[in-house]
């Protein structure tokens, strides 16, 4: 009789069981220090005992303040530069690699995949040390093709350099990964299509268009807006490369560097989470962007 | 003759995409002087290739003991978001239960906000509790995968309620049928879903670097940046090289072991997505 009891009892109650641990270190993690953050943006803490009150002033200096403006403008620069290029670079190589007889696919795939695997900060240190220059293999190979260039360029000195630069490091890190992204899509459309646009007289470029390119409409919204919201959160290069500064004359800062040192050098929590709260509302609207370009991409 | 050149092309492209890891390997063997003195390696001179900047690295920093803090916060970590993600996950899957919808709303919400917002607030908290260099203020709030919780959910969705229910019927606790029934099934899902996850906390550095500040108590990531904002002649590039190859040489092995797996489930996450 107990024992039945007990039975039902576990099987009534399985699914909190489940969820459990998961909404307690959820509340703890996660929605506390969400609200506390928003709480604290308000108030200027010199340390974790010296709280004051400030209301809004910490966003008010935010849009008066031209080092995070610059912040600000590096991350949107980066964003549409690297994006811009990684999506059609991606769908080039996966295009190429999904043709009908190419060999050693597997060994290419690899190749190109494989710069994925290394974290930010290890990618970082081994630019910076690529990109020294005379002696840096970059600037050799640059000097070696472009002899009118030279080997001499200072990538990580030069204010207008600081940017391309990360955004070298960053298409060497995820060329290869929309690569898998756009070649597993590809598999995935219809042969018979290509076939029946064939006979319809279709030439390369217009089966592409026309065949190709719809298929592959999901996969690209995907990584259009999962690479956005990973170009905002852009730190670790930038911070690693640059030796843990804000890079030369503070172009290679970005809106978490911006965070990072006001919350950590200069040790202001509030002013920090401010800048985390202008972050939030600027990954919403892309997100808010994309997901209206879903629905009026399903409509026609 | 295209077909020539179409090759040579895409294996020239993968041959410069591979280059930096060759010149990284090749840096490790290089002594100080020959570091920028020589491209890649003085192919033509083996007495001068070194094993120095190893011995180096091992005798002069803590560096084993930042490979074995890595290796263990990674694991734990892994382990407890793989076990907590999946029993949510069939919670979520195969359960109905109260607050079901409400729960799955604030999840969903969260998602789109970026971590970095709440660096200022969690660090407050660990102060506050003392787990300032302290890994538990790492791999707590690292448990906490809204991600992967929708990725086992989407997952065991897949597996058949009769299965579930003939288990019940032969005795089965609720528990078992997530151990015995529910997680063979999903079985390629973890093994990508365990390696994507491996790599983000082995790669992780802003946290760390907010919450561990003895150099004891380092991560890779964490140490390798520390010694590369040492003054020029305090690290020899050499040694920074060896510790950078030491430090990704894990993931790849372990990747090469799962690759199947791990390639399978990344790409059927966004067809489906």
């Amino acid at each position: 009789m107990i024992r039945q009891k007990l039975w039902a009892l576990q099987s009534r109650y399985a699914p909190y069981f489940f969820v459990s641990p998961f909404i307690a270190l959820f509340s703890v993690f996660m929605v506390y220090p969400l609200c506390r953050s928003l709480v604290l943006s308000l108030y200027k803490a010199a340390s974790p005992r010296s709280m004051k009150f400030v209301g809004l002033d910490n966003y008010r200096f935010l849009l008066r303040d031209w080092a995070f403006r610059g912040a600000v403008i590096n991350t949107f620069y980066f964003a549409i530069v690297f994006m811009s290029l990684q999506i059609p670079l991606s769908l080039a190589l996966a295009v190429a690699l999904n043709g009908r007889r190419v060999y050693g696919r597997m060994f290419l795939r690899f190749a190109f995949f494989s710069s994925h695997l290394v974290g930010n900060v290890f990618v970082a240190i081994i630019f910076s040390m690529m990109l020294t220059p005379r002696h840096g293999l970059i600037n050799k190979a640059i000097g070696a093709v472009f002899p009118f260039i030279g080997t001499e360029t200072q990538w990580t000195a030069k204010p207008l350099l600081a940017m391309p630069a990360i955004v070298m490091a960053s298409l060497w890190l995820s060329v290869g990964y929309g690569m898998i992204y756009f070649l597993a899509a590809l598999q995935g459309v219809d042969r018979e299509l290509y076939d029946a646009a064939e006979m319809d007289g279709a030439g390369r470029w217009d089966r592409f268009r026309h065949v190709t390119l719809p298929g592959l409409k999901p996969v690209l919204r995907f990584l259009v807006l999962v690479g956005l919201i990973g170009a905002f959160q852009l730190f670790e290069l930038p911070f690693v490369l640059f030796g843990q500064t804000a890079g030369p004359a503070g172009y290679g800062s970005t809106i978490v560097m911006y965070l990072y040192f006001m919350g950590f050098d200069a040790g202001d929590a509030g002013f920090a989470s401010a800048v985390g709260w202008v972050l939030v509302l600027i990954i919403l609207l892309i997100s808010l962007l994309q997901l209206r370009g879903l629905r009026a991409g399903r409509d026609d | 003759m295209r077909r020539f050149f179409y090759h040579l092309a895409l294996f020239s492209l993968a041959l410069i995409s591979l280059t930096p890891f060759a010149w990284l390997v090749c840096a490790t063997f290089k002594s100080k002087d020959d570091f920028f003195a020589y491209t890649f390696l003085p192919w033509n001179q083996p007495g001068r290739w070194t094993l120095s900047n190893y011995r180096f690295l091992f005798q002069h920093y803590p560096f084993a003991g930042w490979l074995i803090n890595s290796v263990f916060v990674s694991c734990a970590q892994t382990v407890i978001v793989v076990t907590l993600s999946s029993l949510a996950g069939f919670a979520l899957a195969k359960y109905e239960f109260r607050f079901k919808k409400s729960l799955l709303i604030v999840m969903l919400t969260t998602m789109l906000i970026p971590y970095q917002v709440m660096l200022p607030s969690m660090q407050l908290m660990m102060y506050r509790l003392g787990w300032i260099n302290s890994y538990a203020a790492i791999i707590l709030p690292g448990a906490v995968s809204v991600f992967g919780i929708f990725l086992f959910m989407q997952a065991m969705k897949l597996v058949p309620d009769e299965l579930l229910h003939a288990g019940r019927v032969d005795g089965c606790s609720e528990f078992r049928l997530w151990w015995e029934i529910a997680l063979p099934i999903v079985r390629p899902m973890i093994g990508a879903y365990t390696l994507l996850n491996f790599m983000a906390n082995w790669n992780s550095f802003l946290w760390p670097q907010i919450i561990l500040q003895n150099e004891r108590k380092y991560t890779l990531p964490i140490g390798l940046t520390n010694m590369m904002s040492l003054p020029e002649f305090q690290t020899p590039y050499g040694v920074l090289m060896a510790g950078t190859l030491l430090s990704i040489l894990p993931v790849v092995i372990l990747f090469f072991i799962m690759q199947r797996d791990f390639i399978a489930g990344l790409a059927s996450g966004a067809v489906k997505g």
